[in-house]
């Protein structure tokens, strides 16, 4: 099947169920996408599908047939998105491995809602989990990237 | 190699420079010269063209080493940052004690870090300065140059390296005064792998490409222990992609660091890997371990701690105390087992070839994977080559072999050449793991008609980690207790008595950050506030009551034959009384704890790792979830610290794990198995749940480094529980304090 994975065309030949996941992971070797849970519960997994973030552990590799994926690879080209650089500024991540989908979650956030609240960020990132506890730190930096404050 | 270096020269290095004499371990020569430059210490290079390579031999997980240590050695060794780089050690005893646990990267590293800096720093110099003939103490070195600013003539680090690494060692290292460490006084070091991070190139444990990977996942015993009775592996095998099925030695007891056997399925993809394990048929024989269940066992831990137990610490006449109490405080506090729940699952990829094997493995304890290994395969260590990636979370499961060699032993059956990738499951991980302690506590204080607090008597049964090790092993010994009873400041309080209970061991149990001190400071930091409340009095006025005098503690003080203080000597590191009413002062400074003005707040304070750390923590009633957590204050006294960014950091995420750990923690099991899955019941804090705000706050010291990672976990639950009294009245003694699964 055939899928657009950061501007890039793939073709793979690949068990149609499959989560996106794993293609990208282990096919691709577009390693920046983690696997945390595999059910949807803590979005370290999280990539854009079509400009939505979707939780790739739990995406069917059949659902991208046709589509846009973007993967934190993919996010920007030379690592300065906004919020990429908030992260940086801020010194948001501890073991840095949720982070990729921290950023994610992030930036789908931020197109739908330049200006997030703290209610705002509270549903768009209530999904994904960080063990090492950088939450205020990721607040902060999409304030930031958005323009705010901090 | 380690240099022994003296206490006198370590506190004289404080202010000025110092002189410590080089005494390589017995075995222990300083390395070689290598051919291409300068090597006088196992942890510094510096090559001819002057760029500088720094060996991290700890394990970054989170904590920041990679963005400390190389910055400590780099200070002192003088160099310009952009000429560093940081190589990642392979496990190698030649590096000293690489097993990145019980927060000593830092408090035990200190020195010898420095001491790699500084030596090849004098070399240097020495080098320069024979040039200039001028005498060495006359030059210095900074920005990889060094200099004699008599003279004003410098030379590059790149002009002298030759002529260095001819020069002897130094018999005497001098130690900068530590003024004069530059980046180390930076508020605001960035983070080393940041970058990484952010842009997803940062390499963890499952992101190595290798040509010819396979992929594996094993369906472990559901109980320790248990063993595979029949298998039928064919409906795995017809999975497209599925190659092979292996079966894995089984675990016996003691369990130590042993794989827990199973059975391996192994495939071109990880997909296919977990749709071939999932069409396994196994029939289990689950073994004797198969009669642990938490309700039952809950009920044997409270029974445990309302007898008396052995004990451990005594101070005057407890049962007098107690005979003449005129009021009498007693509360029991039951936490169960705890998982790590890293955010990185297990995960290790493993490749032997000829006599040779080599692992890729996000592990906090290098040494032990290779020793491990090599006794497995029956190879020489020499031929086993540990590669430490980064550390997706780890909190002490990754400091267990377990799940490495599992991908050693699969390795070897996969032949010649065919490295193969072990994926944990989330699942597998809270099923299969090393948790904390199961505990259960009794705590009684005797007051006198004036509401003093005349008796302490304190019992815990903890379910030891030494009963991993030694299934004889039934409960708490002496040194279990110095995580938070014997090693207590109870000065103020003139008869003490502390028991240890029995708890047999009958899962795995291991370390989890902070690991018995999470219960015992939950316990005692609840316990405090509901004596102040017994007694009518302020909590803050009577935890600097409790803890006495402003000093340090004798052994004979704390009524306790010996004390392990985290591998410490006492006189470096005391149970000083001093520094822990001082995180208390702080805090509630900070926190306004005077000025309550319609607030609910919780205080507590806890030493640990031989670190002062309090804890304030306000909440307010929230409609919809019951209460919400609004700030937390944290002040640490952790000696002198290198990376402050990291040490702030450190304490944001201790808040919240120590928040997760009281609100959600709790592994428990059902004959044998255990009950949790996932995130939606093994659950940790999320972002809305976590504090509003968190105001960190670091004591500035010119005291030995001490612990970090760990100390600021412990008192944050008792703080939650004392502030939710305030706001409820309601005491909560149990953890968890919210149970069910996440909607």
């Amino acid at each position: 099947m055939k899928l657009t994975v950061n501007g890039v065309e793939q073709t793979l030949d690949v068990d149609p169920a499959m989560p996106l996941l794993w293609a990208l992971r282990d096919l691709l070797g577009l390693t920046g996408t983690k696997y945390g849970c595999g059910e949807a519960l803590c979005g370290a997994c999280t990539v854009h599908l079509d400009g939505e973030a979707v939780r790739a552990c739990v995406t069917p590799v059949r659902r991208a047939e046709g589509k846009s994926v973007t993967t934190i690879e993919g996010l920007s080209a030379d690592g300065k998105h906004p919020l990429q650089q908030a992260w940086l500024d801020l010194r948001v991540p501890q073991c840095g491995y949720c982070q990729a989908g921290q950023i994610m979650s992030a930036a789908s956030l931020l197109r739908s809602k330049p200006r997030p609240t703290d209610e705002d960020i509270d549903q768009a990132m209530a999904g994904n989990l960080c063990r090492c506890g950088t939450y205020p730190r990721i607040r902060a930096a999409i304030k930031r990237a958005a323009g705010g404050d901090p | 190699m380690r240099f022994e270096v003296s206490r006198r020269g370590f506190i004289a290095g404080l202010g000025a420079g110092l002189a410590v004499a080089l005494i390589p371990k017995a075995g222990g020569a300083v390395t070689p010269r290598a051919a291409d430059g300068l090597g006088a210490h196992v942890l510094v290079h510096v090559a001819l063209d002057g760029l500088v390579t720094i060996v991290c031999h700890r394990s970054e997980m989170g904590q920041g080493v990679r963005s400390s240590l190389p910055v400590l050695i780099g200070d002192e060794l003088g160099v310009d940052p952009k000429r560093v780089v940081v190589q990642q050690a392979v496990g190698d005893a030649k590096y000293g004690d690489q097993n990145t646990d019980g927060s000593t990267s830092i408090r035990r590293g200190y020195d010898e870090l420095r001491t790699a800096g500084a030596v090849t720093r004098m070399l240097l110099v020495a080098a320069a300065a024979k040039r200039w003939k001028v005498k060495p103490a006359t030059c210095t070195a900074e920005q990889h140059r060094v200099v004699h600013a008599a003279s004003k003539r410098s030379l590059g680090f790149e002009e002298v390296v030759a002529a260095a690494s001819k020069l002897p060692v130094p018999k005497t290292v001098v130690m900068r005064p530590v003024t004069e460490l530059t980046r180390v006084a930076t508020p605001n070091l960035p983070v080393f792998d940041g970058l990484g991070f952010v842009t997803g190139t940062a390499k963890f444990g499952g992101d190595l490409a290798l040509p010819g990977l396979v992929y594996a996942a094993i369906a472990r015993p559901p109980v320790v222990g248990g063993k595979v009775a029949k298998l039928d592996a064919s409906k795995a095998l017809a999975v497209p992609g599925v190659t092979r099925v292996i079966e894995m030695p089984p675990a016996a007891p003691p369990w130590l660091f042993q794989p827990w056997g199973g059975v391996a399925v192994i495939a071109t993809n990880t997909w296919a890997a977990l749709k071939g394990r999932a069409a396994l048929a196994i029939a289990w024989e689950h073994g004797d371990f198969a009669d642990y269940s938490w309700p039952a066992y809950r009920e044997q831990l409270l029974a445990s701690v309302r007898a008396p137990g052995e004990p451990h610490r005594n101070v005057g006449d407890v049962d007098q105390a107690f005979a003449k109490a005129a009021q009498v405080v007693e509360a029991e506090y039951i936490v169960p087992h705890l998982s790590h729940l890293q955010m990185e699952p297990l995960v290790a990829t493993a490749r032997v070839a000829g006599d040779t094997c080599e692992v890729w493995v996000p592990t906090q304890h290098p040494q032990a994977n290779r020793d491990a290994i090599a006794k497995l395969l029956g190879l020489p260590l020499e031929a086993v080559t540990v590669n430490v990636t980064l550390l997706g979370g780890a909190f002490g499961r990754k400091s267990k072999s377990d799940f490495v060699v599992e991908a050693a032993y699969i390795a070897k059956q996969l032949g010649d050449n065919v490295p193969v990738r072990v994926q944990w499951t989330r699942e597998d991980d809270v099923k299969h793991g090393y948790y904390n302690a199961a505990n259960a506590q009794r705590l009684r204080a005797a007051l006198d008609a004036g509401k003093q607090v005349t008796g302490w008597h304190h019992r815990t049964a903890l379910t030891p980690i030494g009963g991993t090790m030694n299934l004889a092993v039934d409960g708490p010994g002496e040194g279990d207790l110095q995580q938070g009873v014997t090693d207590l400041a109870l000065g103020g309080i003139p008869n003490v008595r502390a028991e240890a209970c029995k708890a047999p061991v009958r899962t795995r149990v291991g370390w989890y950050r902070s690991v018995y001190n999470i219960f015992h400071a939950f316990a005692v930091g609840s316990f405090i506030d509901e004596i102040a409340h017994a007694r009518g009095a302020d909590p803050r006025a009577t935890w600097l009551e409790v803890i006495g005098p402003a000093k340090a503690l004798s052994l004979q003080e704390l009524g306790v034959k010996n004390l392990r203080n985290y591998g410490e000597k006492l006189d470096k590191h005391p149970v000083d009384a001093g520094r822990l009413r001082h995180v208390i002062e702080r805090v509630t400074e900070l926190a306004n704890w005077s000025d309550r003005n319609g607030r609910f707040l919780g205080l507590a304070a806890h030493r640990s790792f031989v670190s002062y750390t309090g804890v304030v923590v306000s909440v307010v009633a929230d409609p919809e979830h019951g209460f919400r957590i609004e700030d937390v204050w944290i002040t640490m006294d952790a000696g002198m610290v290198v990376n402050q960014e990291r040490v702030h950091s450190q304490l944001e995420g201790a808040v919240i794990m120590g928040i997760s750990n009281v609100l959600y923690g709790g592994i428990t099991h059902t004959a044998g198995v255990v009950d949790q899955t996932n995130f939606r019941d093994a659950r940790v804090v999320r972002i809305h749940e976590s504090p509003r705000r968190i105001h960190t706050d670091i004591v500035a010291s010119t005291a030995p480094p001490s612990g970090v990672g760990e100390p600021g976990v412990p008192p944050v639950g008792a703080a939650l529980a004392n502030a939710l009294f305030a706001l409820t009245g309601k005491r909560l003694r149990e953890v968890p304090f919210v149970t069910g699964v996440r909607s």
